[in-house]
């Protein structure tokens, strides 16, 4: 018996090696229920990353941004309190393997979801919680509104990256020119910017509106609509713990309906007593409906009363960086933000 | 002549006394011209002393930034109202290492100060004694490098003198494994070792028992400084002559004895420099640990700027790191000529 049970350990051990290896692994190899673990320990392990207002520790060492606020929301959900949560940066080679390994319980550091992910690495994704894309930021000066009038710009794209390779696909498709100059070193792209050595840059949208911000003269610079890529963002939790995905899922639900109803950490209270049965199941003023799903009746109360709708959390985070809703928009408005109802 | 004059002269014959030397004195000059009026304009005429990121123009230094974020990138994500604890970590790591860098206490107390210092500072960081334990993960800055960096380069150097020992052994087992050991070791980047304490320690442990990340991080990087360091105390024990150990043997000492009374005093001396050398290349590499998500000082100070009231300001936080990584390492070297200086005046009078 205990042979086997070390024979077992060392098999996962190999098949971790392999995985570290090669980041490639066919099939799942699950530690067990996730959340069992999670109302073990008492706290929920989330692997950030550090993206100015995505994640990034304020000057008294608390994580704030972005992911973080949905973290606090995950924490709310489990346990009813926004700081049973310990954030720990990750590096994006490290974070799939360590969400495999068990040392997070979920990832908020900006994944993109992917078909291999999904299938060969065998993560889960939840909702996903913010568009990025390839963009371009440009100097005002071209006169140039969007990407397909670019003709015989100097582009800097970083080197070795799938956005050098989107940018050449994009201009083969307008049939436009362009100087392509590789970047090495993304602390580059500023100097290479503000020396006119390139005309524009090209990077995801949420590394080039941090970028912008740090130029001298930021209003001189523009970030093109379009985006060149898809990339869309979303929690990542491993496989084989269907209840901590559904969490996963609904709370990051229940900030996006709270913003499609209106509902926000301020005014949540006077919606108490709204004749909506909708609203009454959603607050949990008719506390059966979330009994029957095994979930506390005030859990998306205390979400929106304390961390705030998908919008607040956008606002308070996205806005003073410079961040337009744009994809991140509700439905109603035009945008990719979708709840399924709670019903 | 005057002691004014023959300075004068000296610097005159220095400076511009051959045709290379006024070219190379014209050129640094030019240099410095160049160099140093931009910097000094950056550093302190346009630079932001106080206030907020708003009051920082991008043409000047912000110095504001790092008395904004000094806490930060020294302490991390500790609780500052417990800021004390970490403090008190770095006074007491110093204090044993300064007592460990001067030859009046090297003995057995200070063998024995060394475990109780590390678990003191173990202790302290954990938040003995307090209600609520803090967790390694809230760990960070300066504290976090020190403690690592001593922790691991004290528990190495014991497993590097076994090491060293079995590599010389005439025991063939003994010294292929020692052999296997030191080069496998020495053949793995230290960033792949900190994977392995990251990502495949915990799968091989049992279900349910899981250790620190802290910890496992340190018991790694000693295991692989150990290999380095035992081939530094290999070398010193090569160079005492093989008359020494007979000489022991004569006496009727048996191995143990000859190594601890004879041979290793001696060979420690011949290899002070070497082990300042790597304990200096060690505590940069402490940086490294920011790839398992620990956040040592310069991986605080990256943080520090990623803040978004106060983005950017990548120079000034990279500037703090590299004075307090340089106070460190210069101290280090200084200390090892001193040392050397001294061990040798030792050695003339002795023999």
């Amino acid at each position: 018996m205990i042979v086997q049970k070390i024979f077992q350990r060392a098999v996962k051990a190999t098949v971790a090696a392999t995985f570290l290896a090669t980041t490639m692994l066919s099939g799942t190899a699950h530690a067990g229920p996730t959340l069992d673990k999670i109302n073990q320990r008492g706290t929920i392990k989330v692997g950030v990353g550090t993206t100015p207002g995505f994640f990034a520790p304020d000057s008294d060492g608390k994580w704030q941004g972005f992911f973080i606020d949905f973290g606090r929301a995950l924490s709310i959900a489990v346990f009813g309190t926004p700081d049973k949560v310990e954030f720990t940066s990750s590096s994006p080679q490290q974070r799939l393997p360590a969400l495999q390994s068990g040392e997070f319980d979920v990832l908020l550091s900006g994944v993109t979801v992917t078909a291999t992910r999904a299938f060969k690495l065998g993560f889960h994704f939840g909702p996903t919680v913010f568009y990025d894309g390839q963009g371009i930021l440009v100097r005002k000066d071209l006169g140039v509104t969007k990407a397909a009038d670019l003709d015989g710009a100097t582009i800097g794209a970083q080197s070795g990256t799938t956005g050098e390779l989107n940018v050449a696909d994009f201009f083969r498709k307008t049939g436009k020119n362009f100087t392509p100059v590789t970047i090495e070193d993304t602390g580059q792209f500023i100097d290479a910017l503000e020396s006119g050595r390139v005309d524009a840059i090209t990077q995801d949208s949420s590394d080039l509106v941090g970028k912008r911000t740090q130029l001298k003269n930021p209003d001189d610079y523009v970030l093109l609509p379009e985006r060149l890529s898809k990339e869309p963002l979303a929690p990542a939790i491993a496989g084989g713990d269907d209840r901590w995905l559904e969490l996963v899922n609904w709370t990051v639900n229940a900030t996006i309906q709270a913003e499609e109803w209106g509902i926000t950490s301020a005014n949540v209270d006077t919606f108490l007593d709204s004749d909506d049965p909708a609203i009454q199941r959603f607050l949990g003023e008719d506390p059966s409906f979330a009994q029957e799903l095994g979930l506390d009746p005030k859990w998306a109360y205390n979400i929106i009363k304390t961390v705030g709708n998908y919008g607040e959390i956008y606002e308070r985070n996205l806005k003073p960086l410079g961040w337009e809703r744009g994809y991140n928009s509700l439905w109603t408005d035009g945008g990719l933000l979708y709840s399924p109802p709670f019903r | 002549m005057t002691a004014a004059t023959r300075t004068l002269t000296a610097l005159r014959t220095g400076l511009l006394g051959s045709r290379a030397n006024t070219l190379i004195t014209v050129a640094t000059l030019l240099l410095l011209y160049l160099v140093v009026p931009p910097l000094l304009r950056w550093a302190v005429l346009d630079a932001t002393f106080t206030g907020d990121a708003g009051a920082c123009s991008r043409d000047g230094a912000c110095w504001a930034f790092v008395a904004a974020k000094l806490r930060f990138i020294l302490f991390a994500f500790y609780p500052p109202d417990l800021q004390w604890r970490p403090s008190l970590v770095i006074l007491l790591l110093a204090a044993i290492l300064s007592a460990s860098a001067l030859p009046r206490f090297w003995g057995r107390p200070l063998l024995l100060a060394w475990p109780l210092t590390i678990l003191a500072c173990w202790l302290l960081m954990q938040g003995a004694f307090t209600s609520t334990p803090i967790p390694s993960n809230q760990w960070g800055g300066l504290p976090v490098t020190l403690f690592v960096w001593a922790v691991c380069f004290a528990a190495a150097t014991p497993i590097a003198v076994l090491l060293a020992l079995a590599r010389r052994s005439t025991l063939g087992g003994l010294r292929t494994f020692s052999v296997l050991y030191i080069e496998l070791m020495r053949g793995t980047p230290m960033v792949a070792i900190l994977y392995v304490a990251m990502l495949i320690l915990p799968m091989a442990l049992p279900d349910g028992l899981s250790i620190d990340k802290m910890l496992r991080a340190i018991v790694m990087v000693t295991l692989f400084w150990a290999a380095y360091i035992a081939e530094v105390i290999r070398a010193g024990l090569q160079a005492i002559p093989n008359g020494q150990a007979e000489a022991a043997t004569s006496l009727g000492l048996g191995y143990w004895k000859t190594q601890r009374l004879v041979i290793l005093p001696q060979a420690f001396r011949v290899v002070i420099p070497g082990m300042v050398n790597l304990a200096i290349g060690f505590l940069l590499a402490t940086s490294l640990l920011a790839v398992i998500g620990i956040f040592d000082l310069l991986n605080a100070a990256r943080a520090a700027a990623a803040d978004p009231k106060w983005l950017g300001f990548y120079n000034e936080a990279y500037i703090v790191v590299a004075v307090v990584y340089f106070v460190i390492c210069f101290g280090a070297s200084r200390y090892s000529q001193w040392l050397e200086r001294r061990l040798a005046a030792g050695r003339r009078q002795a023999w």
